[in-house]
């Protein structure tokens, strides 16, 4: 893996610290009066999603860390792991739990999702911006409120709970932003 | 290709105006402009700044450094007796990049004749206040030791190193990096506190005279005649931002000697490139360096603050990465 310097560091370069994979997230360059110049540095854990702040000397280097995102095809789940597909070599990665993390309440068999691999092993999941799920279970409405104003919770079938207007019934396909966890629409069949 | 300018004509505009009221503000104080050469046989010795060489093929190869400064030209001038001068230049920093830092910028550095560290940072007010004067109007102008500074936010004396002291601070605060960069190096320790806990919690809008430094960031200024902990230096910060440097200058030769030892042993220590001492400096502080003090001001970063740019790219005509 190549190895880069203070002055390569830019948002989203993936590096290897304390063992761990990590990304850049801002590098400053900081040089006090006629002193010794640091590289103050805000860096993402991938494994732990944690956000750091960390001090180089300038000049210093950190190894890269062999990260990639990769689009798949989230195929099923096997009660310990769950199964994922590069649509287009076939190739199956197995991630368990603690990986799949929050993404799991928005994976739908066969939907696509990001997949961000470490020296090609499943290091994180990232559902789809917008996935489209069945509610299989809310409170009837009332009828004729279309405003949408107060909501009641309903449940999805991969066991996310999301609050959607009075109207939207059960059996109904709505889609929700998976990365803030709200109803955006009705879905027509 | 990227060939258009990384500013806009707005701020060519701004540049020119403050390089108008600077010289205005020069002509009326009757200092005189001079230029030095930027291309130099010799090149300053501290051991945190580093120069592009180049060989001059007419002068047998010999090496030649572009100044990260004017000083030692600009010190050969006073002493040759031509009284107060300021120049207008570029300097030069290699590896120096990022949002306040372009490897080549423009310097204000000016030497005021019977001036102490005092009486320059009343004119370098003065200055200040008259560039900013119309476009954001600072609060009154805080002038602060560097020692009560450094007190007042830390708790810790920066004039007596005390490993354990500072470990312990490092480690409540959050600064794990700290123990590790700076070890057993006091000034490593006075850079990096100062850099991460008290430079960017300065009071925004306001002028920043810190005064008196630790001995152990001495530069080119004199020791305080009553402790000789402190150095007669001063820096200049707006809104976090060091704008300015400046010294109540060092004007005995030997001294100046053991201090460029000093840093050409540091320099070997830290394998930077090796440098020799700039004789012609010291022969003119051997012939007299009229009492002085002199400061230089990033004139970059004040257009920086002026427009509310966040990058210095953004007040350069072409920045490094398209000049």
């Amino acid at each position: 893996m190549a190895v880069y310097s203070t002055s390569e560091f830019k948002a989203g370069l993936k590096v290897m610290l304390d063992n761990d994979p990590c990304a850049i997230i801002e590098n400053e360059f900081v040089k006090p009066g006629k002193g010794q110049a640091f590289n103050r540095v805000k860096i993402r854990n991938l494994k732990s999603g944690r956000v750091i702040e960390r001090t180089f000397k300038s000049g210093e280097s950190l190894e890269g860390a062999d990260v990639v995102d990769v689009d798949m095809q989230y195929l099923y789940s096997d009660g310990e792991y769950r199964h994922f597909m590069k649509p287009d070599t076939f190739e199956q990665y197995q991630a368990d739990e603690k990986i799949v993390g929050d993404a799991a309440k928005w994976l739908k068999d066969q939907d696509s999702c990001t997949v961000t691999l470490w020296n090609d092993a499943p290091l994180a999941v990232t559902p789809a911006n917008f996935v489209e799920l069945t509610i299989v279970e809310t409170d009837p409405g009332v009828r004729g409120d279309t405003s949408g104003g107060g909501g009641k919770p309903a449940k999805l079938d991969t066991g996310a709970v999301v609050r959607v207007p009075l109207f939207v019934q059960q059996g109904e396909v709505i889609k929700v932003d998976t990365r803030t966890g709200e109803y955006i629409s009705r879905v027509k069949e | 290709m990227d060939w258009q300018p990384s500013c806009s004509f707005e701020l060519l505009r701004l540049r020119a105006r403050m390089l108008q009221k600077i010289r205005q503000f020069f002509a009326d104080r009757l200092v005189l402009e001079v230029e030095t050469p930027l291309l130099c046989h010799a090149i300053g010795t501290d051991p945190h700044l580093n120069f592009f060489s180049t060989e001059c093929t007419s002068l047998k190869q010999q090496a030649l450094f572009l100044q990260t400064s004017p000083e030692f030209a600009m010190k050969r001038l006073l002493a040759a007796g031509c009284g107060s001068i300021y120049q207008i230049c570029k300097a030069f920093r290699n590896g120096e990049a990022g949002r306040y830092h372009n490897p080549e910028f423009t310097l204000l550095e000016w030497y005021r004749v019977g001036f102490d560290l005092s009486q320059l940072m009343d004119e370098a007010e003065e200055l200040i206040t008259a560039l900013f004067g119309e476009s954001m109007a600072l609060q009154p102008t805080q002038r602060i030791s560097y020692q009560a500074l450094f007190q007042q936010v830390t708790g810790l004396n920066p004039l007596l190193f005390s490993y354990e002291e500072y470990a312990s601070y490092a480690q409540n605060n959050d600064l794990i990096d700290a123990v590790s960069l700076c070890g057993q190096d006091h000034s490593s320790w006075l850079d990096f506190i100062f850099s991460h806990q008290i430079q960017p919690n300065l009071a925004p809008n306001t002028l920043w005279l810190i005064f008196g430094y630790p001995a152990c960031l001495p530069s080119l200024a004199k020791v305080n005649v009553d402790n000789p902990l402190i150095v007669e230096r001063a820096e200049l910060f707006i809104n976090g931002v060091e704008l300015g440097n400046g010294y109540y200058e060092l004007s005995d030769a030997k001294e100046q000697a053991r201090r460029f030892d000093k840093e050409i042993a540091s320099r070997q220590a830290i394998n930077r490139p090796a440098v020799t001492r700039d004789d012609r400096l010291l022969a003119a502080l051997e012939a007299g360096l009229p009492d002085c003090s002199g400061i230089a001001i990033g004139l970059d970063r004040i257009l920086m603050l002026l427009s509310h740019s966040p990058a210095i790219d953004e007040v350069l005509a072409f920045s490094i990465s398209r000049a």
